[in-house]
């Protein structure tokens, strides 16, 4: 059942859900952040519109700099601002920015250790009709190996309000990941986020069969997955994993104590990814079996979102799928 | 900034030959490194550090000092010379360069040395981080000059060229670019490796203002200075003609010795070199 503590969405299982993209949600976190704190800065590489850096760019034209198609330059002018004193935000896609400027980030953002935020909009197989080449399924990777990056997912736009708003307060590095496509609504105004902590967002009384975790918005499938599962008698827990660096391990000693058995979900590759982190933390601790949803080493191609979170195997069905087989080897 | 005195020049080519000489001895010691950029830029150093710069080697942090971030990081012994010779740290440091432990790592690292204004060492993102600098400044209405050293070779890299694009549009006036125009790269000349010339043109083109100069001829670097402090509206580039390895006649213009350091018998006879120009 779903988790009343967190005060999620209470339409959550209507099929009219509100549905909001996550990249929205960053807009609305810039433009409070920018209001909180005038160090804040914002830097895009002319996608001031569908990174929605626009509301901060037209309030803000002094601590607004466009920089041009140019990702690299974007990723250091930015660390030249935050060595001085700014906290920049740059947008772009994920597949340029952290995809072409990661040397750039590794060096002049974390080797430096300035607090620049990066939003990396349009992750995932879900931007859609552009095809494999926009389709960034390898951020939270080329991320999470860089030391000091902390990495962020958030599951709605809502919560990436909440973690644009917390990014802006923090002297790290953070890359925070959106996607393009309109999502279902899963938290609240009320619902708690914090940097580095997981929550149950669909829980169990006493010990389940399985854990779900997942991590951005295809958190809400693993919903939808728990709530089948539930009805053909299997125990489940589905975890939203908001920040898959640092991980929260309590919670992952907890879910792997209650359930002893993990599925993760991720619409990322599965090589390097939130699974893969969270499976190089339990196998090294308390191992335990886990089946991983997830990109399987392929690239991304043109398609409606639907088609290809189903083409990819990243749906309900193979949740449940994978939450069965996953019960079956422990 | 102070009118530059025939007496204040010989103090800087003093200053440039000491650096030179430390230079040497620390690459000697250290059994690998760069040594021809890092005599070349000695002259530029001097200047900087004894003339233009902003900046008190007591008070690092210095809130309104000026900015000096070196693009091309494996010059860093001339610039860790220059700063131990500033009174930044002992000249005994200098001996620890790229060995475990020390605050000289073999590219420069922010962390370790805290009085250095950025990490470098992959080539081709100091101007874009200058630029930041330069743009922060402007926001917060302050007077700092931003300086940024960058290699010949390092131009190749395309991301020089979305910052001085950025540069341009922005009317950066508060930013000096220093390049070390010293036609030397890793594998050669610059002109065999990739052509950068005509370098002055480029630049006129990408509206910076151009000034250029040798490197090793203080009161051209201090006409240039004035200069750059004195434009408005654009950000000033000042090319440096320089000789790499300047001061050792035997290894000048020579593209093998961008990225090795002197043996013990060839540091002997460069500090001897040294010797002759001054003590």
């Amino acid at each position: 059942m779903i988790n009343k503590e967190l005060k999620l969405n209470p339409n959550i299982w209507s099929e009219d859900v509100e549905k909001i993209a996550i990249r929205t949600g960053f807009g609305e976190g810039l433009l409070i952040a920018a209001d909180d704190d005038e160090s804040v800065v914002g830097l895009c590489a002319d996608l001031t519109d569908s990174t929605k850096m626009r509301s901060f760019a037209d309030k803000y034209p002094k601590r607004f700099i466009q920089v041009g198609v140019a990702e690299q330059n974007l990723a250091s002018v930015a660390s030249g601002m935050a060595a001085m004193g700014k906290i920049p935000f740059i947008t772009s896609y994920a597949m340029f920015s952290p995809g072409r400027n990661w040397e750039q980030i590794r060096t002049t953002i974390c080797y430096n250790n300035v607090p620049v935020k990066i939003a990396g909009s349009h992750a995932g197989v879900s931007v859609g009709p552009d095809g494999g080449t926009h389709q960034a399924i390898e951020d939270m990777a080329l991320m999470r190996v860089v030391p000091r990056m902390v990495v962020i997912s958030p599951c709605d736009s809502i919560e990436a309000r909440k973690a644009t708003i917390a990014a802006a307060k923090t002297t790290d590095p953070t890359y925070i990941r959106l996607a393009r496509n309109n999502t279902p609504v899963i938290t609240t105004d009320d619902t708690p986020f914090e940097i580095g902590k997981a929550h149950i967002v669909y829980d169990e009384e006493g010990a389940a069969d399985v854990a779900i975790i997942a991590t951005g918005h295809l958190v809400y499938n693993a919903i939808l997955a728990a709530k089948e599962l539930e009805e053909r008698g299997m125990k489940v827990i589905v975890c939203n994993m908001s920040t898959i660096k640092p991980l929260d391990i309590n919670m992952i000693n907890e879910l792997v104590k209650d359930s002893g058995a993990l599925v993760t979900v991720e619409e990322h590759q599965v090589l390097g990814g939130m699974g893969s982190a969270i499976a190089e933390y339990v196998t090294s601790h308390n191992p335990v079996p886990i089946e991983f949803i997830g990109v399987k080493d392929e690239f991304g191609q043109s398609g409606t979102p639907e088609e290809l979170v189903e083409h990819y195997e990243l749906g309900v069905s193979h949740i449940i799928e994978a939450a069965e087989k996953v019960v079956s080897r422990k | 900034m102070e009118h530059l005195s025939e007496e204040k020049k010989e103090v800087l080519i003093q200053k440039a030959n000491d650096i030179r000489k430390s230079i040497i001895k620390m690459l000697v010691e250290a059994k690998s490194g760069h040594t021809a950029g890092p005599l070349g830029m000695s002259d530029i150093f001097s200047y900087l550090y004894f003339h233009s710069l902003k900046h008190d080697p007591e008070n690092p942090k210095m809130e309104d000092r000026d900015r000096l971030i070196l693009s091309n990081g494996h010059i860093c012994p001339v610039l860790y010379a220059t700063l131990a010779h500033a009174g930044y740290f002992e000249l005994e440091e200098l001996q620890t360069l790229r060995k475990f432990g020390s605050r000289l790592q073999g590219h420069p690292h922010r962390e370790f040395l805290d009085c250095l204004e950025n990490s470098s060492g992959p080539l081709g993102s100091g101007i874009s981080q200058a630029v930041g600098m330069a743009l922060a400044d402007r926001i917060d209405r302050g007077d700092k000059t931003i300086y940024c050293l960058t290699g010949d070779g390092e131009l190749n890299e395309g991301q020089n060229w979305e910052a001085i694009m950025h540069a341009a549009k922005y009317k950066l006036d508060n930013l000096i670019l220093i390049v070390d125009r010293n036609y030397i790269q890793i594998d050669g000349f610059t002109e065999d490796v990739m052509p950068l010339d005509p370098l002055v043109n480029k630049f006129e083109s990408f509206n910076f203002k151009v000034i250029d100069i040798n490197g090793h001829d203080f009161d051209m670097i201090d006409g240039a200075i004035r200069k750059a402090k004195n434009t408005l509206n654009m950000p000033t580039v000042i090319i440096a003609n320089n000789i790499p390895s300047k001061g050792v006649p035997e290894w000048e213009n020579k593209p093998e010795w961008h990225g090795k350091a002197p043996s013990i018998e060839e540091g002997e006879m460069a500090l001897r070199e040294l010797s002759k120009i001054s003590n």
